[in-house]
């Protein structure tokens, strides 16, 4: 069984020596300051983009994927707080700043020109009021003062035709384009400024079958033409297999693992992971039983120690009570160096720390 | 095209529907001009001259109610109202024209100030909501809910009588020609703004309240957070994002209050002894002055019926979605 993505494109390992965004232990509270308990909805995340990489980002609803791209772009609306953590970005120069320490002027300067976002409802992204031209151009203009109306509607043209979609649209309005359309000329816009990140959160959700497959491919394609980065967050594991080189899977706030697409997918390590897999029907390959997960995500607003995946884990010992995983190189002789996992069937040294017995990787977790 | 004309026959029929029901509610009420007119001037009208007034007035023939209402429309579509009893033998047209431009004037300026005034304020304090900003918001509410007769009155005790800044009743200074010179122009404005201040004050409440809870809703929506992640300045998306989509449910309610202005303001004209419709219709209603009451009331009646118009052409410029194109 092989797996190629829509266009073929061979899955590929970006090296962490060329990133383009790196996300380091961003924390996100719920919750004003004067609230005594506020809700920790991420905690330590830390995620590296590859240049030229796509990213997916899984998990299942209220695990802090769409927090966590609202916060790296500080568009999180309150109450949502961010209260600890780095978000650097690398210009094609070499140049790296700190997103989350940019003043207003510079952030609103580096918005849509390094790093655009495609937001999850499709419906609502554009301006009701204005034609789909005007909106794609003002971004245009915002950043480039010296570029006439006429040339930004001009470029926007060019966009629409990029995303297939004809130009004599500039002058329609949101109201009389279909979901997909609609979607596509925020990809469009998204792209205006050439932007070097694109985190796309749960583009195709919104849309159908026919429509998600088509929105994906021209992603993949114009990633392919454009060499940017994608952070495609999405619920539908199945789907990131096919588009993205690496997916991380996050859990009640924090990234339990980190591996190349077809490690997670034919080789996962860590229990959530597995789990989620057997949940979704795969697109392509042997059929499988779907077994769905037991039980709910935690409340992440009393979550005491220990692993939070602990109470719906099949392979839960003693010590997941007590200790909280961190992500660790898993315990299977011959993975991939550059994955990671949080779980302590793959951490004995932590499970000793707390005075408890190891247990071995179970072999559901450790398929070769 | 098709929008047009189909609006257009819907305020056809209106204002056929307006003036019919105009024309008929004073024929259903008891009593006769004429009896009112003798009445009013206390015997020194001749008993003789009953017959001459039921002439004059057109009472005299034995019409039908069909041939009445014929001859109603004929005389309105040539503009004539009737006479006025109460400024005998004054056409009500020429009582009206008097009237209107000050009613017109000085609350379509007040109406226009709270909304524009209201509108802003709104804005800023739905786009930074949770300042000190919205201690504005209780502020306005209790001069809106204070009833506006003694709102007025309080203004007038205050500014004319203790402090004597604001003159406490009239539209321009009585020792004045009116002409359009400045002397002239700046008493009115000197008269006017007393007035123009209370109404602005008594309705502003509810504009900045409208306002602010669309803006607050309007934000959240997804093409804000859009424009934010655009890089668009602060201003753009605050306007050009939130308030523009924000102010789509106030238009209709302002254009409405357009309407309002030639009716709604007969206390104001009743404190201040201002001469505009409203005072012009207390008196007619005083007075029993049909063919005014009759007058003012269609006056009125078009008046909303073409702030309606402008609402749903203005409508139709700012929001895309209510047009049918094609």
């Amino acid at each position: 069984m092989t797996l190629t993505s829509p266009l073929g494109h061979t899955q590929k390992l970006t090296s962490a020596s060329d990133p383009v965004l790196e996300i380091k232990n961003l924390s996100v509270d719920y919750g004003y300051g004067y609230d005594d308990d506020p809700v920790h909805v991420l905690r330590q995340v830390s995620l590296t983009l590859g240049r030229g990489e796509v990213l997916g980002l899984a998990g299942e609803s209220g695990c802090g994927k769409s927090t966590l791209a609202y916060a790296a772009t500080r568009l999180l609306p309150p109450p949502g707080l961010i209260t600890g953590g780095e978000v650097h970005f690398t210009d094609r120069d070499g140049r790296t700043t700190d997103i989350l320490r940019l003043n207003d002027a510079q952030l609103r300067a580096s918005r849509w020109q390094d790093l655009a976002i495609v937001f999850q409802g499709a419906m609502n992204s554009l301006n009701p009021v204005f034609r789909i031209g005007r909106q794609i151009a003002d971004g245009i203009r915002a950043h480039r003062p010296e570029v006439s109306q006429k040339e930004a509607l001009e470029r926007s043209a060019e966009l629409l035709e990029l995303v297939g979609i004809s130009p004599d649209r500039l002058r329609s309005y949101p109201h009389q384009l279909s979901g997909g359309m609609r979607q596509r000329v925020m990809i469009a816009m998204a792209l205006a400024l050439d932007p070097q990140v694109l985190i796309m959160d749960e583009p195709t959700t919104a849309l159908d079958v026919v429509m998600q497959r088509q929105i994906v491919e021209q992603i993949a394609e114009l990633r392919e033409r454009l060499g940017f980065s994608v952070i495609f967050i999405t619920h539908d594991v199945s789907l990131l297999i096919e588009i993205a080189d690496r997916i991380a899977i996050m859990y009640a706030g924090e990234i339990v693992e980190d591996a190349a697409a077809l490690d997670v997918y034919q080789r996962p390590r860590h229990p959530y992971s597995s789990a989620l897999l057997h949940s979704f029907p795969p697109l392509r390959g042997p059929r499988r039983e779907l077994t769905g997960i037991p039980g709910s995500p935690p409340d992440l607003s009393r979550l005491g120690a220990g692993c939070p995946f602990r109470d719906r884990c099949a392979f839960a010992f003693d010590a997941c009570a007590k200790v909280n995983p961190e992500l660790v190189f898993p315990n299977v002789p011959g993975d991939d160096p550059r994955r990671s996992v949080a779980c302590l069937r793959h951490d004995p040294a932590a499970v000793r720390a707390v005075g408890e017995e190891p247990l071995p990787v179970p072999a559901e977790l450790s398929a070769r | 095209m098709r929008f047009f004309l189909r609006r257009f026959a819907f305020y056809a029929i209106t204002f056929w529907a307006a003036v019919t029901i105009n024309f008929l509610i004073p024929r259903l009420l008891p009593g006769d001009p004429v009896s009112a007119l003798i009445a009013m001037n206390q015997g020194r009208i001749s008993t003789d001259a009953i017959e001459a007034l039921r002439t004059l007035f057109g009472l005299d023939q034995d019409v039908s109610l069909w041939q009445q209402y014929v001859d109603y429309w004929a005389l309105l579509l040539r503009g004539e109202l009737g006479i006025s009893f109460t400024y005998f033998p004054t056409p009500v047209t020429e009582v009206i024209q008097q009237a209107l431009p000050w009613t017109i004037g000085l609350v379509g300026i007040a109406t226009i100030l709270s909304f524009t005034i209201g509108m802003l304020i709104g804005t800023g304090i739905g786009w930074r909501r949770g300042t000190w900003a919205d201690s504005l918001l209780p502020i306005s509410t209790f001069f809106s809910s204070v009833p506006y007769f003694w709102l007025a009155l309080i203004a007038i005790s205050v500014f004319s009588v203790t402090l004597g800044w604001f003159p406490a009743s009239g539209s321009y200074d009585r020792s004045l020609v009116p002409t359009w010179s400045w002397e002239f122009i700046g008493s009115v404005i000197y008269y006017g703004f007393l007035p123009a201040m209370t109404i602005v004050i008594s309705s502003i409440a509810g504009w900045i309240l409208g306002m602010r809870n669309m803006m607050v809703t309007v934000s959240s929506e997804d093409y804000v957070t859009v424009a934010q992640a655009k890089g668009l300045s602060e201003r753009a998306v605050m306007f050009g994002y939130a308030a523009r989509n924000a102010v789509l449910p106030q238009v209709s309610s302002f254009a409405l209050s357009l309407g309002f202005i030639v009716g709604g303001t007969l206390v104001m004209e009743i404190v201040f002894s201002y001469q505009g419709i409203g005072y012009f219709l207390f008196t007619a209603v005083a007075a029993k002055d049909y063919p005014l009451m009759q007058g003012i009331f269609l006056v009125i009646t078009l008046a909303v019926l073409f702030a309606n118009i402008v609402a749903d052409f203005v409508y139709g410029v700012l929001d895309p979605r209510t047009r049918q194109e094609g």
